[in-house]
Formats: structure tokens, sequence, C-alpha cells
């Protein structure tokens, strides 16, 4: 099936402003679905609060749009009942680990088997643009106004550090990355993040020198490095820099499985005693 | 002939939850509640369901509506502080009419209060915690047995009407031990949600049938404004799905009143209580009657939708009716508006953790009388 299969397109155009980089993630998301060949009356897709959040109206597929920061739990009661399920998790920067960051750790700790897409655009866009717990050390926002004080949270590395076990960053201009990223993350039995640092031009680019999204788009892809040439760089050549790429993939027990082999166990045992 | 067997109010809501067919919980630990987890995770996974300590309150609650989305009986059980963090998901459940059951064993007043000791002040957040106009149905329950058999039509009400029961108990009903004979498989009546039969023409949130993801519905669930296909709505559309999902609870309060009532006929004063509070209520209403006395009384299992009409035919020859329940006065006023001026209505409130015992109700209603014939009661 063509990837448009995979969309409700009679409810396009998206709600998204001109130039936002959202629908390309969705275009990806969209993409990697077909390519893989996934049953849409056996995918989930969920998202939270937030302009990302509206990528869950725009999937043909079963679908929830919850409460703010809470996609990833609503996700893992689904997945745990259900788990013949493919769960999709579209979270935005604030969602995933501003208001949601304790459900987010968690969840990488756990290792359910979700796959959860960061778009992350530094900002809180669907609120009118303030600061947000990405937003990098002096930038502006409505809530920044005179630049942010606050270091900012490097989403892959957290998720590397809570335990989950695919992990994998790239930005909105790499658009066939981002096809095989996701992919490989729905394929990957465990909690895969893939952060995608991707364009606002209507709020943090206006407020930031940025407003022309090819522009903005041009300057997050010159802020990332490769991993193939992380390694080589010196610390001076890395400062301001971002690392993209399969960062992480390891295996690890995935819950649901151990949940359903304990469950199996337990009953086992009841049938034993009962046989006696 | 079945032993009776020494069971506490928290593990009568887990086997009650179990018997009603509950497989999936998640809860956080928090007194008086926690042995409700305890004992499913240690059963739940024997029945082949899922019991899951979660990271928080929020995460319980979201956890459960996801479960149910999935197709499973999901419950989760709390005291005031960590049901003060689902409120919000609450709503979510209540406007995408997920069916689910919050169980919250209430403690004394508001933060940490006081974690061991009773209360009954949970019963306006019970009802109006989320934010906005909603439905929602609460029972409360007395008897250790009664919390199994509630915890049982809770999730009976919550699968037939896709809507959140909310089950009160308190600190001294979770923790009291009682001598028991719980009902056997087939006693009680457990409800299954409703399927539609066809999937074409099946609109997800028209009605009380309910589809369940990984069915081929393709549902679209959402906590915003939205249609009967679950796309983003406004207007007219918005406001006439508000009024249908408030409405299918609300115009139902006549039927969905549990309740026990006693000597009602012919009393002069009535005596309405609920939760642990009835149990003193009842001692109270036998020695006043014993004394000569016209009392009856009313004992509420279903606190909301608040039931006008029985409080209306129940009061309307007394005199005298007295509320007895451990706040500053909640459910009183709910009396009071049902009644409407008709009746004098007094409020007979405990604050310090302690139970109000028949004493103190029978004192109550002595004095009042005694008042009373000197006034024309």
């Amino acid at each position: 099936m063509d990837y448009r299969g995979y969309l409700r397109v009679e409810r396009l155009p998206h709600v998204w402003c001109p130039g936002c980089g959202h629908g390309m993630i969705t275009h990806a998301l969209a993409c990697a679905m077909a390519e893989l060949g996934l049953d849409p009356n056996k995918t989930t897709i969920i998202g939270g609060i937030g302009c990302s959040g509206r990528t869950a109206f725009l999937f043909n597929t079963d679908a929830m749009h919850t409460t703010h920061g809470r996609a990833v739990v609503f996700a893992t009661g689904l997945k745990l009942v259900r788990p013949e399920l493919t769960v999709v998790l579209a979270l935005g920067d604030g969602d995933a680990i501003g208001i949601g960051g304790n459900h987010f750790i968690h969840a990488c700790r756990r290792n359910v088997d979700l796959t959860a897409i960061v778009y992350n655009n530094s900002i809180y866009g669907q609120t009118g643009g303030q600061v947000a717990p990405t937003t990098p050390l002096q930038k502006r926002s409505t809530t920044s106004p005179y630049g942010n004080l606050e270091p900012p949270f490097d989403i892959a590395r957290l998720a590397i550090a809570a335990g989950a076990t695919y992990v994998a960053r790239t930005t909105s201009f790499d658009f066939p990355d981002m096809v095989k990223f996701i992919k490989r993350g729905i394929a990957h039995k465990g909690f895969s993040v893939i952060e995608v640092l991707t364009h606002c031009p209507t709020y943090y680019g206006r407020l930031n020198d940025l407003r022309d999204p090819y522009e903005m788009l041009h300057n997050i892809k010159e802020q990332t490095v490769p991993i193939e040439e992380w390694d080589s760089l010196s610390p001076e050549e890395r400062a301001g820099k971002i690392v993209i790429g399969e960062l992480h993939c390891e295996e690890r027990p995935e819950f649901v499985k151990s949940y359903y082999e304990f469950i199996a166990r337990m009953q086992g045992q009841r049938v034993k005693s009962d046989g006696h | 002939m079945r032993e009776p067997e020494l069971v506490q109010g928290n593990e009568a809501c887990a086997r009650g939850a179990l018997y009603a067919g509950c497989r999936f919980f998640a809860g956080y630990p928090i007194t008086p509640s926690s042995e409700i987890m305890e004992y499913l995770a240690r059963e739940m996974p024997k029945v082949g369901g899922i019991c899951l300590q979660m990271e928080d309150e929020i995460a319980s609650i979201s956890a459960v509506i996801g479960a149910s989305w999935g197709g499973a009986k999901a419950m989760t059980a709390t005291s005031g502080p960590g049901f003060s963090l689902m409120q919000e998901s609450i709503g979510y459940a209540a406007i995408t009419e997920t069916p689910c059951v919050i169980v919250d064993a209430q403690r004394w007043s508001p933060s940490t209060g006081q974690p061991t000791k009773a209360a009954q002040g949970d019963v306006m957040q019970a009802r109006w915690g989320t934010h906005g106009d909603h439905p929602v149905i609460v029972l409360t329950a007395s008897w250790v047995r009664e919390v199994f058999e509630m915890t049982v039509h809770a999730f009976n009400l919550s699968e037939q009407y896709r809507v959140p029961v909310i089950l009160l108990l308190d600190e001294v009903l979770a923790h009291l031990r009682e001598n028991v004979i719980l009902p056997e498989p087939g006693e009680l009546e457990v409800v299954e949600r409703r399927r539609p039969e066809r999937l074409d023409d099946f609109k997800p949130f028209s009605n009380e049938m309910m589809l369940c993801f990984g069915e081929g519905g393709r549902l679209m669930v959402t906590g915003m404004a939205h249609d009967e296909w679950g796309f983003p709505a406004q207007g007219q559309k918005a406001a006439e799905q508000l009024q249908r999902i408030v409405a299918k609870i609300e115009s139902r309060a006549d039927q969905l009143a549990l309740y026990r009532a006693h000597f009602v006929d012919d009393a002069d004063v009535i005596i309405i209580s609920y939760g642990i509070t009835s149990r003193a209520v009842e001692a109270a209403g036998h020695q006043l009657r014993a004394q000569g006395l016209a009392v009856g009384w009313l004992d509420l299992k279903t606190l909301w939708p608040f039931p006008d009409k029985l409080i209306r035919s129940c009061t309307e020859r007394a005199q005298y009716v007295l509320v007895p329940e451990l706040n500053l006065g909640q459910l009183v006023r709910e009396v009071e508006r049902a009644v409407g001026g008709r009746v004098v209505v007094e409020h007979l409130g405990r604050v310090d953790g302690y139970l109000i015992t028949p004493q103190e109700i029978c004192q109550r209603v002595q004095a009042r009388l005694k008042v009373g014939v000197s006034h024309g009661l």
C-alpha cells in the first residue's frame, strides 16, 4: 500500500503553520509504515497535546489524542493488553520531557515495545511560543523575551541514560534518515526513541531571527554532525554542535514479552497445583 | 454451607474486581488503599491479567484508560492526594466515554492530611473534581461484603454506560476486617461491554456500544470536543455531544439509585447517611426506635447522580432530616436542595479523624425532638 493509504487524506490540509516541519515528520512516518507494510487495523498512533499531538488525527489507523504528557502511559496500558498492536507515539519536546518527563524516563526504563517519535522544535508552539526544556541557552521565546537562562535537555542522551534500547536523532532536513530510523524503531523490540530536530518558523524562528522556514531548516542542519564524524572531532569542534544518527541500539528484555512469560509461568504453576 | 472468612475491605475490593472480570490494574502505593494493589499483584497474573505499579497516579489512570481501549476491564485505586492527581484523566475518560473504575479510599482532609484517619471529604471532588461539565457515577459501601458487591457493580455500570465509575471507600472500611461470606461465581451479575454488530455504519461516539483498538474500526479517540466519529467539533455539535454524555447518566438517576431504606414510611425523623457512617446510623436508628421514636434511615450506595426523587419520597412525611457525615458538610447540601426547604435538614459532622458514634446520633435526634416539641415540630 502507498503511504497515502495510511493517511486520512480527506482531513488534509493539516492544521500546522505554513513552513512547519511537523508535516515532513508525519510524511516520513507514513512512508515508514508503508515500507514496513503495517496493517492499519493493527496499528495505533498515539499523540499527546501540542502541535505534534495533531499527528494522531491524520492517520487512517486507530488513533488516540491523549492528555498532555501522558501519551506514553496510555500507550503502555494499551500495549500490555494488546501486544499484537504496533503502537507509535507522536510526542512534542514539551510533551515528552517537560510535562511528561517522568513517564518518558520510566517508559525507557521499562523498555515497553513502543516507538516514540519526538518532534523537537525547541519551543511550545501551540500555546504561542513559550520557552521549553529544550530551548537552547540565550534563545528567545515569549516567556524568555531576554534570552533563555536555563540549560536544555538533550532528549536522545536522556533516553539512552534512562534505558531506551533504540535511540536515533535526525532532523526534518534529513527525510531519508527519518524514514529509516522510524522503520528501525518500529521493527526494534523495545522502547525506541527517534528525536527529530525540527523547525518552527512561526515562533522559534520569528523570535530568533530565523523567520524564513528554508533558512531555518538549513540552520538546524548546519548545527548537526553525523555520529560517524563525531568521534574524530575535538571538544572545541564539538562545541555548539549536535550529534545525529543512530546513537544507541541494544537488546534487553522487552517488558510486555517478559510480562506474558511471567503470566504463563504463574498460570502453569496454578495448573500444576490444581492438577494435584 | 460455606464457612465465613475474615476479609479486609481493601481485599474485598480487589476480589470484587477480579470477580467482575477486571484484567488490568495500574496503581501507585498510597495509604490507605495499597492493599488493593498488593492483593492484585499476587492474584492478577494467575488469572492472566496485568497488575502494574506505575510511576505516579497520573500514569496509573492513564494506563487504565489505554488498557480499556484495548478491551480490558480496568481499574486503579488510590487515596485523596492520588485522587487529586488523577482528575484530569478522569475527565478524559468521561469525554471519551471510556469504561474504568477508580477506587478512592478517603483519608482525613486536604493534602497529606492524616493518611490513617477516615473521612468522607471527597464526595464533591468525586463528582466535580475534573474540570467542566461531565458524567460520572459515584458509589460507596459500608460493610466489607458490600465493598465486594459495589466493586462488581462499579464495573457493571462502567461497562454498560461507558462512563468512569468512582467507588468511595474510607480508611476504616479499607482496613476493616470482617467475617464474611463473599459471593460465589454466578451469584452476582457481571455485565460485559456491548460491541456493535456491524462496523461499516458504526459511529464510535454516538451510543453506549464500544469498539476497541485493533478491531478494524480505525477509531479516533480524543479529549477534545468531538463529533460522533471522534473528530474535533465545535458549536452546536460540541454542545449536543456534551449534553448526550451527561444525560446518559443524569437521566437514569432513578434507576442508578442504590440504597437501603429502613422504616422511612412511618418516620418523623429521617437519617440519611452513606459509607462507614451508615453503620453508626443503623445502630442509632434501632436504639431510637426501641425508645419509641418514629425514626427511619436511608443508607445511600449511589451518591452521584444524586437520587433527588428518592430523597424527596423518603422525606415526604418527615419533619426532621439529619445527615451525619465525616466532613464539614458536603452531601447535606444536596439533601437540602432535594427537599427544597420543606423539611428541617441538619448536618452532623465530625472531622477529628474518628467515626461518628451511635450515641452522637441518638443525642442529636433526642435533643432536636425535645426542642422540637416546644417549637411545635
